[in-house]
Formats: structure tokens, C-alpha cells, sequence
């Protein structure tokens, strides 16, 4: 009853007929990044938009903010993730909702919205403490100066916003990578899926693992690095030492 | 399209709350006080002055953060049971049961983030505390017990208790191994009973329900422990 | 007088056997006191959960009596008997780490999957067939091309799938659902277009389904009828010399085709639905001489 190691593995052809075992993580890979990227953008663009809202001088918009970020934060991702796949189509017209549901690519749209509405929530509050953050006196400033709230907005408060919150944000975009594995339970064939068809067809669990291991911590390693290069880039010189 | 089946919720309650989710919060129970704990024991090893404990303790921090709680899952589940025929050195791997592998798993992961909150903690302590109490004569390990700790958990606690909100959402993952949590038992009653719609929609209702509700208190016992400076 | 050792032997031969001279599974079970099955929630009518949760089914009865075997074999008359639930995707990893000792279900026996685990005498013969809603009209394999088509993971039925659709250039959508049971829903919801499992459970979901009428069989198949066996573990001989014996009785008796009668041919928990599908001749052949063959030319 002990574990037979076969590291060989990766190069023999996978029962489905595409390549070798190292082709089918390499596709999961693939499609681990291209979910992420698109999830993340979604992230981002809502995330800013409902960010700049919660800190807006208007009660109401704060309060539709707030509501957003609350409704995203306290489902689970999966939850999050059945609710788009399982649900939404069937509350949807008839036509629509099995227009959806054959969709060829369905898993892919389905964890790149889901994912990204619920980043879009964390992004959000990153972006609403980071201009939070900034001093009050700079929307005086602004204002003294002549600035209407959009133009506050755009010049003076969110650059340094994005400034402050890149190495968080960071940290978000590596948490959208991982997330793109729990769209494995809606069919979306991620990184993490096809480590577990390698270990299905092949029985050879830890190598398969260990594969997808070393890969996460790759992507890892290679985003903190950049992160730290655009960091460096953006830096204003004498920002931030009291 | 048929009408929303309420009457199905009402028939599955007994289910999904005696057994999903009776699940749900025990796991989330032991695995958040299984995880301070070894979280704390991470962050003391790393504040410490041995060199090598420090960077096994930041090497394993560092790894589980990198990787997908999903892959961790799948990890442990065919881990654990070779894991425990080395460490009692039975003839066989041995046997663990869905809901000890999930709660190996969640502790081992929540730690990693629990060490790190608590490393801020610590961090965030004046030195002077640290050098009041060594002048005091309290040795380090009393010093971390007695003075450094309480008011690192003072200060830590909502940020710990919001981890566990996060934690309390992440067992919602056991999914992936079949086992019955809240959402597992709602996904079988909605398979079993082609009742999709409601029965995903009462349990997003209800995760919603209980982290809102956590959250808000979370935040109404910061503002009540709030140390002043 | 020359009869005394001749006796001796005999009664020495009848004792049950002892811990430290078994091996493998047979020393584990006596050691533990315990026999762990796996089974299925899911596969109607061999391994499944009727309404009381209960685990009830044609491979768990052919199993007990394996236990009830194992029970006399080593003089455990109070051997407990746990059940661990298994998915198609875990079935051999479980029993290959020894969390499972039988796996009883709907394993298909290969050549491929002899190399992992052993299997007892076959059970049943079943091919690789697929399902869609009527209303569809796909009765090919080739009418499947650039369809949604479903499957369960860990099966030889998703494997053939997926060497057809590279073989035959289909461009299928292949989605790999956990467990037969999510499977169907997704054909039952529009997901998928078609579903590929073995006959006899698609016979099986089709008739406790919500709309009996709305599903067709294709006509292609996608493999000859192949065995389903009983799962143990490789490279042990004794129990596996064990469970043979017991199975080859119980297929050759009066007890065992009344079992098949039972679950095949008469009506079955939760819902008493009646598979109606007496023994096809490869059937009758696997009962009369019982064989581990992963061959599926064998049987006919």
C-alpha cells in the first residue's frame, strides 16, 4: 500500500488526447492567467468606480457603495461563483437563459463576472481608505484652487490613491489568481483543475500537486517582483517621509 | 420555468441546519482557535533569534499564502493519511475522516494568515514595552506571555475576527471533496430535487445573513475596545 | 490409528486462521476488527442511498456476503462492517492507500486499471452508451460534433469520450461533472446537449427522472458491453483467492440469480421502479462461469 513515484509522468500522453500530461498543465495554466486578467480588469473598473463613490460627499452614493461592497463581501466566492452559473439563467427569460447555459466557453464568462464582481468589492474598499487616507487638506486644496469634484478626482486625489494602495492592490490581483481555482467547481479546466484530471487519469497524485504547486509559486514570485519594479517606478521623491 | 419552491427551503431546513451547517460552524470554530494558535506559535518562532526556526516558520508562511486554499484542500486530503502512517509509523496509511482532513487543512492554512496578523500585532508594540519588561526582569518568554501578547490580541482582535469571518466563508470550499458543509448539503437537496434556483439562493441568503451580522459586530467591538493612545 | 494425524490436520486446517499468519487485507481486517466498503450514493440499482440514508443495492449484496465470509474465515462473529462513500474520481486512490478494503459499486474492470487494483469475479456487463433529450434528435456519435456533452470524472466512459471526439475531429465541448447525479442535471437543465455513462444507469436516472419520456438512448454506443467488478486491493492473493470463491458460488446459486431478479427485474427503494432488464446472454455466461476477464470478448 505505498505511493508508486512516476515523475515521468509529465511527459506521457494524457488520456484525452491533446499531449502529454505537462500540455494539459500548461493549458490550465493558460487559462488560470486569461481568467485572472479578466476578472481582474472588471475588478478594477468597477472596483475604482464604486471606490471613488464611497468617499463622494453624498450620502445617498455613499450608501450605494457601501451596499455593494457589503453584498459582495459577505458571500463566499463559491456561492458567489453558483449563484451566476446555476441561478442566474434560469431567473432570465427562457431564451435568454439557455442561450447562456450553451454557451461553449460558459464556465470561462461565468468565473471572469463572478470573480470580478467579487474583487471588484476589495478593490473597491482599497481604493475608498486610500483616498481616505490622503490628508484632507488636499481636497481643500482643490477646491481652493478651483477644481470641480470629477477634476479632484482625476489630478489630485487618484494618482497618489493608487500610489498608496499598489502594494495591497498587489496582493488583491495575486488573490484573483488564486481564486480562478474555485471556478474548477463550475467546469472552468484552470490550473488547479487539470492538476486533478492529471491525478484522476493517472493516479500519480503528489506529482501532479506538486507541478501545480511550483507553478502557483512561480506566478507568485514573478508578480511580487514586478509589483516591486512598478512600485519603485511610480514612487514621488520626498511623498511620504513626515 | 416554475414558480420559487419555498416549500422545498421549509421540507430541507433539518438538513441543511442540523447537518450542513452544524458542519460549517464547528469547522470554523475549531479551525480559527486551532489556527490562532499555531499562528501565534509561527510569529513568535519568526520574532525569535534563531535564524533557521525563523525562515522555516517564514518559508512555510510564505508558501501557503501563495497558494489556492482549493489546492491546499486537494493537498491535504491525499497527504494526511500517508502523513499519519509516518508520524505513527502504522503499516498502512491511515484512515481520516472528511471532516479531520478538512480540519487539518484549515487550520494549516489559516495559520499562515493568522501568523501574520498577529507579526503585525507584535510589530505594532512600542519597544518600550518590550524593554520595560526585560528591566523589570521578567524573562523573554514572560515578557511574550504576560506583556506583548494580551495587547497584541487586544489590539488584533477585530482584524482576528474578521479573518474568521473569512474563514467561516472558505469552508465553503470542502465542496470540492464532496463533503457535506452547509453548501454541500444544499447542493445534494438541489441536485436530488432539481430545486437549483432555491435552494443556492437560500444559502447565499443566509451566508449573507450570518457574516453581514458577524461583521457589524466585529466593527461595533472595535469601536468598543478601541485602546487609546 | 494411522487416521490420528490425518485428523490432526484436518481439525488444524478448520481453525480459523490466525492474525500474525494472514497478510495483507484478511491480517488488517482481523487486526482492526473492522471492514470497510466503499459505496455509491448515486449508482442506481448497485450502490446507492434509498430514502433512509440507508446504503442499499446489487453490489452491496453481493459484497455482504463476502463479509459474511470474511466473518466465519477469521472467527469474527462481531466484525464491524463500515461503509466510506466514494466517487468515481477517489475510488481507486482509496483503495490503493487502504482506506477502502471492497470497493462495491460500478467500477468497470480494465486491463488498465488491473495495474492499480485487482478485481473479483465480474457482476455485470454494460456499455458505454449516451442519452439526450428527445427533442434534440442526436442519435450518432458523429451528431454529436461541436456540441456540450457531459460525463463523470474518473470513468472509462469520459475517456472514451474524449479519445472519439479527438479521434473522430468532433469538437466537443467535454464537461467532466463529479457524480452521475450532476450529470443529469445538467442535461435536465440544457448545460449539456448529451450525457455518456454506462446503459443500465442511464436506464436507471432516465426512469426515476422527472420526465421519463423526454430522454432518448443514442444509437451508437460508444464500447461493447465491459465488466463491472468488485474493487480490492493488488498483490493479495489470499483475500482475493477469498472473495472469489464467494462470489463464484454465489453467481452459480439459486441465492445469487435471485439477487440479480431482485434488483433488475422487480421493483427497487426509494420509488419501486422496475428496471425490467432480464440477463443478456453475456450475463448468463459471466454468472455460469465466473471470471475476472477484463476482456469484454470473453463473455460472449
Amino acid at each position: 500500500m505505498g505511493y508508486h513515484w512516476n515523475w515521468g509522468i509529465f511527459w506521457e500522453p494524457s488520456p484525452e488526447g491533446n499531449g502529454t500530461y505537462l500540455d494539459m498543465l500548461i493549458q490550465g495554466l493558460w487559462t488560470t492567467l486569461l481568467t485572472a486578467a479578466c476578472a481582474w480588469a472588471i475588478a478594477l473598473t468597477i472596483g475604482t468606480v464604486i471606490g471613488v463613490l464611497r468617499t463622494v460627499p453624498l450620502r445617498a452614493v455613499q450608501w450605494v457603495a457601501v451596499a455593494w461592497i457589503e453584498l459582495f463581501r459577505n458571500m463566499p466566492v463559491l456561492v458567489q461563483l453558483f449563484l451566476w452559473y446555476f441561478v442566474f439563467p434560469e431567473v432570465l427569460p427562457p431564451s435568454w437563459g439557455v442561450w447562456l447555459k450553451q454557451l461553449p466557453n460558459a464556465a470561462f464568462l461565468t468565473a471572469v463576472v463572478g470573480i470580478g464582481f467579487f474583487m471588484s468589492a476589495r478593490v473597491a474598499v482599497q481604493i475608498s481608505s486610500g483616498i481616505e487616507a490622503l490628508p484632507s487638506g488636499q481636497r481643500a486644496a482643490a477646491t481652493a484652487l478651483g477644481l470641480t469634484t470629477a477634476q479632484t478626482y482625476r489630478y489630485v486625489l487618484l494618482p497618489m490613491a493608487f500610489r498608496i494602495v499598489l502594494p495591497p492592490m498587489t496582493s488583491d490581483l495575486l488573490s484573483t489568481i488564486k481564486t480562478t481555482s474555485i471556478a474548477l467547481t463550475i467546469g472552468l479546466g484552470e490550473l488547479t483543475a487539470r492538476a486533478r484530471a492529471m491525478q484522476e487519469f493517472s493516479y500519480q497524485v503528489f506529482e501532479a500537486y506538486t507541478a501545480a504547486t511550483l507553478v502557483y509559486l512561480a506566478i507568485n514570485l514573478i508578480l511580487t517582483l514586478a509589483a516591486r519594479w512598478l512600485e519603485a517606478r511610480v514612487r514621488l521623491p520626498g511623498y511620504g517621509k513626515a | 420555468m416554475s414558480s420559487f419552491d419555498f416549500e422545498e427551503i421549509h421540507r430541507s431546513l433539518g438538513y441543511l441546519f442540523f447537518d450542513g451547517m452544524r458542519f460549517t460552524l464547528t469547522l470554523t470554530f475549531l479551525a480559527a482557535l486551532g489556527g490562532v494558535v499555531l499562528g501565534t506559535i509561527l510569529a513568535i518562532i519568526r520574532q525569535s533569534g534563531s535564524r533557521l526556526l525563523s525562515s522555516i516558520a517564514a518559508g512555510y508562511v510564505n508558501l501557503v499564502r501563495a497558494l489556492p486554499l482549493v489546492l491546499v484542500i486537494f493537498w491535504f486530503y491525499f497527504l494526511v493519511p500517508y502523513l499519519g502512517q509516518w508520524l505513527t509509523g502504522a503499516t498502512r496509511p491511515v484512515h481520516v475522516g472528511g471532516f479531520a482532513s478538512a480540519l487539518i487543512t484549515f487550520i494549516a492554512f489559516e495559520a499562515a494568515y493568522f501568523s501574520e496578523i498577529v507579526r503585525a500585532g507584535i510589530a505594532s508594540i512600542p519597544r518600550g514595552q518590550e524593554a520595560a519588561a526585560m528591566a523589570l526582569g521578567l524573562r523573554s518568554s514572560q515578557a511574550m506571555r504576560y506583556v506583548i501578547l494580551p495587547q497584541v490580541f487586544r489590539i488584533m482582535l477585530p482584524v482576528l475576527l474578521t479573518q474568521t469571518i473569512v474563514l467561516f466563508q472558505d469552508t465553503s470550499l470542502v465542496y470540492v471533496l464532496s463533503i457535506t458543509d452547509f453548501l454541500g448539503a444544499a447542493a445534494q437537496i438541489a441536485e436530488r430535487d432539481g430545486r437549483l434556483v432555491e435552494m443556492y439562493s437560500f444559502v447565499a441568503v443566509v451566508y449573507f445573513v450570518f457574516s453581514f451580522t458577524a461583521s457589524q459586530g466585529v466593527r461595533r467591538l472595535r469601536a468598543h475596545i478601541a485602546v487609546p493612545h | 490409528m494411522r487416521f490420528i494425524p490425518l485428523i490432526l490436520a484436518a481439525l488444524l486446517l478448520a481453525l480459523p486462521a490466525r492474525a500474525a499468519d494472514l497478510t495483507g487485507t484478511l491480517q488488517k481486517i482481523k487486526e482492526t476488527g473492522t471492514i470497510t466498503l466503499g459505496v455509491r450514493d448515486t449508482s442506481i440499482p448497485f450502490s446507492y442511498l434509498d430514502d433512509q440514508q440507508k446504503n442499499v443495492g446489487y453490489a452491496i449484496d453481493i459484497c455482504m456476503q463476502v463479509v459474511d465470509a470474511v466473518k466465519k474465515e477469521l472467527d469474527l462473529p462481531n466484525l464491524k462492517v463500515a461503509t466510506v462513500a466514494v466517487l468515481s474520481s477517489n475510488r481507486i486512490p482509496l483503495m490503493a492507500n487502504g482506506t477502502v478494503d471492497l470497493e462495491c459499486g460500478s467500477t468497470t474492470n480494465n486491463a488498465e486499471r488491473q495495474k492499480q487494483v485487482a478485481f473479483t469475479n465480474t457482476h455485470y456487463l454494460t456499455a458505454s452508451k449516451f442519452i439526450a433529450k428527445k427533442a434534440t434528435n442526436l442519435t450518432t456519435i458523429d451528431s454529436l460534433a461541436g456540441k456540450t456533452v457531459v460525463s463523470v470524472s474518473g470513468t472509462t466512459n469520459i475517456v472514451q469520450l474524449n479519445k472519439a471526439n479527438t479521434d473522430r475531429k468532433l469538437g466537443i465541448n467535454v464537461l467532466a461533472s463529479k457524480d452521475v447525479s450532476e450529470a443529469f442535471l445538467m442535461l435536465e437543465t440544457d448545460r449539456a446537449q448529451a450525457f455518456v455513462m454506462d446503459d443500465i444507469i442511464l436506464a436507471a436516472l432516465i426512469a426515476s427522472a422527472k420526465d421519463p419520456s423526454a430522454y432518448a438512448f443514442g444509437a451508437d454506443a460508444f464500447s461493447a458491453a465491459e465488466p463491472y467488478g468488485i474493487m480490492l486491493r493488488r498483490d493479495d492473493a489470499p483475500f482475493k483467492a477469498l472473495v472469489d470463491k464467494v462470489t463464484a458460488a454465489f453467481y452459480q446459486s439459486a441465492a445469487g440469480k435471485a439477487n440479480y431478479a431482485k434488483w433488475f427485474q422487480a421493483p427497487i427503494p426509494p420509488k419501486g421502479l422496475n428496471l425490467n432488464t432480464p440477463m443478456s446472454p453475456g450475463m448468463i455466461n459471466a454468472y455460469a462461469h465466473p471470471s475476472d476477464n477484463p476482456d469484454p470478448a470473453s463473455y460472449n
